[in-house]
């Protein structure tokens, strides 16, 4: 026979102001099973709990439900106090009276007969309840870093330097990512590679980090702290052992025309090449699809046969790796919108209309006119450019209704430095807003519109056609009263739209989180857990979440970091035990369950495997469903699917669940 | 299946040329049009500007009744009838609240919804399909397609696929063998809205659309509205003093240029109604190639 305690908290004036706490607290103590009842001022205090674990002690109590404020708030606390009374935590239900109650209606008697029905809901409940056991999982001690951006750099730091394995996997044949074709950076205006490229050369040299570049994630099962991952390494053609890149390669090869990415295609390279003369690591790869031994059945080869290290092997093979990690930390970063989507631009139509990042390698030290800014029609030094600060973002006839949020920045750098190198050149730029909100961010700004005299028109440019050998750009100065304005620039800077990585979605899916319409990943909650996503154990760091600068995605990062290293603090990981069973009977039934594993189907975290039932001698008797705890995430779909209620939801069972519902329709 | 026509005033008074070329195009095709029984005025000119419930219930009844008259589809050949019918089915099926309102006003029910087909939506699914036989000559020349506004924005009833570069008519004037040219000025301005009260804007707007053309060496300009037939056509002396150059290049309506290639002669499309002389363009018309 159940013997249940009542506790209703006043929480202070919060609950008792609003509903009868007295009279609840005595009809409560009339509800069948119910053995003792009684309120208090503050439940949550330390005279409250002496008194619940009194109380428990005291009745003998084998169940006990305290009416207060959201199991979110105090749920904890409860059950640690019954657990110290010596009876299983999990006996302990919440009945919240005060979000659902006393907040939201005003001081009534039909106030308090919904208190009190609600708590009549959680006696019918706890009831019902049993005694649960928290879930112990073991954890590998190593971080996946993928993609190897300032964000995967800096986490991957992060973690190493807390004395953890890190595991990075970049896509590409060198780290440094976006940032490494940067010319300055905003607001200091110091030059990009200059701060990044020593971080690249920590990452390739620390002890902890292991780094595959030329690589992607192939697959992703298991869950937080025992993922296994299996990472295909893209042949390079070159041995990375033998390979001490000297360059002698590249420097012969006969396939020069190739464009280069790392220039924006501003600039060509050569079918076996390293990205760029600081690329971590810096040796080169064989560009397959581009280079002639492989696209002419084996003619040329000339590489082999200057390389002094014997180091190329055409016979090279895509490999895939298997490892096991404990978390996974996604920094795979963006991409900005290309050609096509500005017709009325004249983008990838007029050579002179380029976008951010390529005016990016245009003001580069290491870009493709060494620094100077020379339109890419005829390499002549503009005399003006007009930048357009949003092109695409912000836009819904675009389909991107969201700010980029770095254009504004950038823009004010390019034009300032556009400044800096050309005295005489004039700098126009259309603008919907200006959001600088950063530390020394309005300040930049101000600088380039007061000091560098770039002209700021804050109006949206309809069209830019070319004319007479001029880019002709109309556009609308809604500060002048909605005047039409036309300029005749020499170059035209786009700051096209920030959007998701093209292979977004399938890295999504195969990690199994979410992400937005726009395919940028989705954290866990947009205020609280920014850096976690839905699936425990993978964190997002850096612009893969949404659009960011170089300072939040650092910042993003060491969040991450300290996720990781946080769950790697300790050997197990303690789980709440809200998670389904399949149910166990007797032989020669063994399950209820039929083995027709639709729970499996419907599962979104993959967390149901079929497992086969076998007796002493080895024979098959059945095939079932299972659990796997540390996977699954409470959810119940499995519960709602399954066709004869052999899946259950451990603390939320059908029979707890149809309890409460009674017990609120017999009134 | 029986289509429907709104002609909407222009096409029955400055815009004749567009009606007939359009009756002779489809005509040819051996398709008919039957015109809706009483319908009236869209309100374009001045409705929207002064009352919402007028605007809308306007173009509201000429729908009823065109589905009364049991049209399942109806040709909307001026782009601001199209624009203002287009407008009001868009407000109305996404509103009960407006629809009932509306329905009051109208004293009909708006039941059945008939699809609204632009003269490009027209051509895609009517003429298209069968224009090979028909078009016997080729309209040998380059072309400056212009669209305009009414048939690009607002994007929710924008009848043409990509907003800021359109492509229907270049397709149409391609099959009527002609080059259409890429330019500039194919959704700018050309100044309609003051067409009564700024004809001194209406020149300048009008004017730097017809001097692109010129200067992209297009030999006719090709549109689809009579609004714009009529600031590009009419409107040249005030456009020759802006300029302050003579432009003859001549305005077709786009049935106008089909026509021609079906070999319909020159009177049934009435390109006698033009103030700029078309005569170069029926002159350029060659014979097809096998």
């Amino acid at each position: 026979m159940a013997r249940i305690g009542v506790f209703i908290c006043h929480c202070g004036e919060n609950i008792s102001a609003t509903v009868d706490v007295v009279k609840v607290a005595e009809k409560a103590g009339k509800l069948s099973g119910v053995a003792y009842s009684t309120d208090y001022k503050y439940m949550c205090s330390d005279p409250g709990q002496t008194l619940i674990i009194d109380a428990i002690k005291e009745h003998k109590l084998t169940g006990i439900v305290v009416a207060a404020c959201s199991p979110r708030m105090h749920e904890g606390t409860f059950r640690k106090a019954a657990e110290k009374a010596g009876i299983n935590p999990y006996l302990c239900e919440m009945a919240n009276i005060r979000e659902h109650v006393s907040w939201v209606h005003p001081k009534s008697d039909a106030t308090t007969q919904k208190a009190l029905d609600i708590v009549r809901t959680m006696v019918a409940k706890v009831k019902k309840n049993t005694a649960l056991f928290p879930i112990k999982v073991p954890v590998t001690k190593t971080a996946l870093v993928i993609g190897g951006g300032i964000a995967g750099i800096q986490a991957a730091l992060d973690v190493a330097n807390a004395g953890h394995k890190v595991i990075m996997v970049e896509k590409k044949p060198s780290i440094g990512g976006h940032m490494s074709q940067l010319s300055e950076t905003f607001p200091t205006l110091d030059c990009s590679q200059c701060i990044l490229t020593p971080r690249m050369v920590e990452v390739a040299q620390h002890p902890n980090i292991t780094l595959h570049t030329y690589a992607e994630v192939e697959s992703v099962s298991g869950f937080i702290g025992n993922f296994d991952v299996k990472i295909k390494m893209k042949a390079k053609s070159v041995d990375m052992s033998k390979c001490t890149g000297c360059g002698a390669c590249w420097q012969k090869c006969p396939s020069k025309k190739i464009p280069d990415e790392f220039n924006e295609g501003m600039g060509f390279r050569t079918a076996i090449y390293s990205p760029f003369p600081q690329a971590v690591p810096n040796k080169p790869v064989i560009d397959r699809l581009n280079c002639t031994y492989f696209t002419k059945g084996g003619k040329c080869g000339l590489c082999k046969k200057v390389c002094p290290a014997g180091a190329i092997n055409y016979d090279a093979v895509d490999e895939f790796i298997d490892v096991k990690v404990g978390a996974i930390i996604t920094a795979t970063g963006f991409d900005l919108k290309h050609a096509d989507y500005f017709p009325e631009y004249g983008y990838g139509q007029f050579k002179d209309v380029i976008d951010g990042m390529q005016f990016e390698r245009l003001a580069s030290a290491s870009g493709p006119t060494a620094g100077e800014i020379r339109r890419p029609s005829d390499g002549k030094v503009p005399e003006k450019i007009v930048f357009v600060a949003c092109a695409g973002s912000r836009d819904k006839a675009k389909g991107i209704e969201y700010c980029s949020k770095i254009c504004c920045m950038y823009t004010a750098k390019h034009a300032m430095l556009y400044k800096h190198k050309n005295h005489e050149g004039k700098a126009y730029v259309f603008y919907m807003d200006i959001r600088a909100t950063g530390k020394d961010y309005d300040e930049f700004v101000r600088r380039a519109i007061e000091e560098d005299e770039v002209q700021y028109i804050r109006g949206r440019v309809s069209r830019i056609y070319e004319k007479n050998g001029k880019l002709m750009v109309k556009g609308v100065d809604t500060l002048m009263n909605s005047t039409p304005v036309d300029i005749e620039a020499d170059m035209v800077v786009l700051a096209t739209a920030v959007v998701a990585n093209h292979d977004a979605e399938p890295l999504a899916q195969k990690l199994h989180i979410s992400y937005n319409k726009h395919k940028f990943f989705a954290e866990a909650h947009p205020k609280l857990k920014p850096v976690e996503t839905n699936t425990a154990g993978i964190m997002l760091a850096g612009a893969c979440q949404s659009a960011k600068d170089i300072p939040e995605s650092v910042s993003q990062a060491s969040a991450s970091a300290s996720k990781a290293i946080g769950l790697f603090s300790s050997n197990e990981l303690t789980r709440e035990p809200i998670v389904a069973v399949v149910n166990r009977q007797a032989p020669p039934n063994f399950t209820s369950c039929t083995g027709c594993l639709l729970c499996q189907e419907v599962c979104p975290y993959h967390a149901i495997e079929s497992e086969e039932i076998k007796d002493r001698g080895g024979n098959l008797i059945k095939v079932a469903a299972k659990v796997n705890a540390g996977l699954c995430q409470g959810c119940g779909t499995c519960v709602a699917m399954c066709r004869n209620k052999s899946i259950d939801l451990q603390g939320f069972s059908n029979d707890q669940m149809l309890s409460e519902v009674m017990a609120l329709l017999n009134t | 299946m029986r289509i429907g026509y709104y002609p909407g005033c222009s096409l029955e008074g400055s815009s004749k040329e567009y009606n007939d070329s359009l009756f002779a195009v489809a005509e040819r095709c051996g398709i008919t049009l039957e015109t809706i029984k009483d319908w009236n005025c869209c309100g374009a000119s001045a409705a929207h500007n002064l009352n919402h419930d007028l605007a809308l219930s306007l173009p509201a009844r000429s729908l009823a009744l065109a589905a009364s008259q049991g049209f399942a589809e109806m040709v909307v050949p001026c782009a601001a009838c199209y624009s203002r019918l287009a407008g009001t089915q868009n407000e109305i099926s996404n509103n009960v609240a407006v629809k009932t309102k509306i329905e009051g006003f109208i004293d009909l029910k708006l039941s059945a919804e008939v699809k609204i087909l632009t003269v490009f939506e027209f051509l895609q699914k009517y003429i298209f399909p069968v224009a090979d036989q028909y078009i016997i000559k080729k309209l040998d020349q380059k072309a400056a397609c212009y669209y305009g506004c009414l048939y690009t924005r607002p994007k929710e009833i924008a009848a043409v696929e990509q907003i800021e570069n359109p492509m229907e008519m270049d397709d149409a004037m391609a099959k009527a063998g002609a080059t259409p040219i890429d330019w500039a000025f194919k959704t700018e301005c050309c100044g309609a809205g003051l067409s009564v009260s700024r004809t001194d804007i209406v020149a300048k707007l009008s004017g730097r659309i017809i001097e692109d053309a010129v200067d992209r060496g297009a030999e006719s300009i090709v549109v689809a509205c009579p609004m714009c037939h009529m600031n590009l056509d009419m409107r040249r002396p005030e456009i020759k003093r802006q300029l302050k150059k003579e432009l003859d290049i001549p305005v077709l309506f786009i049935t106008q240029a089909l026509g021609l290639s079906m070999g319909i002669p020159a009177f049934n499309l009435g390109l006698d109604k033009h103030y700029v002389s078309t005569d170069e363009v029926i002159n350029c018309l060659a014979e097809k190639e096998a």
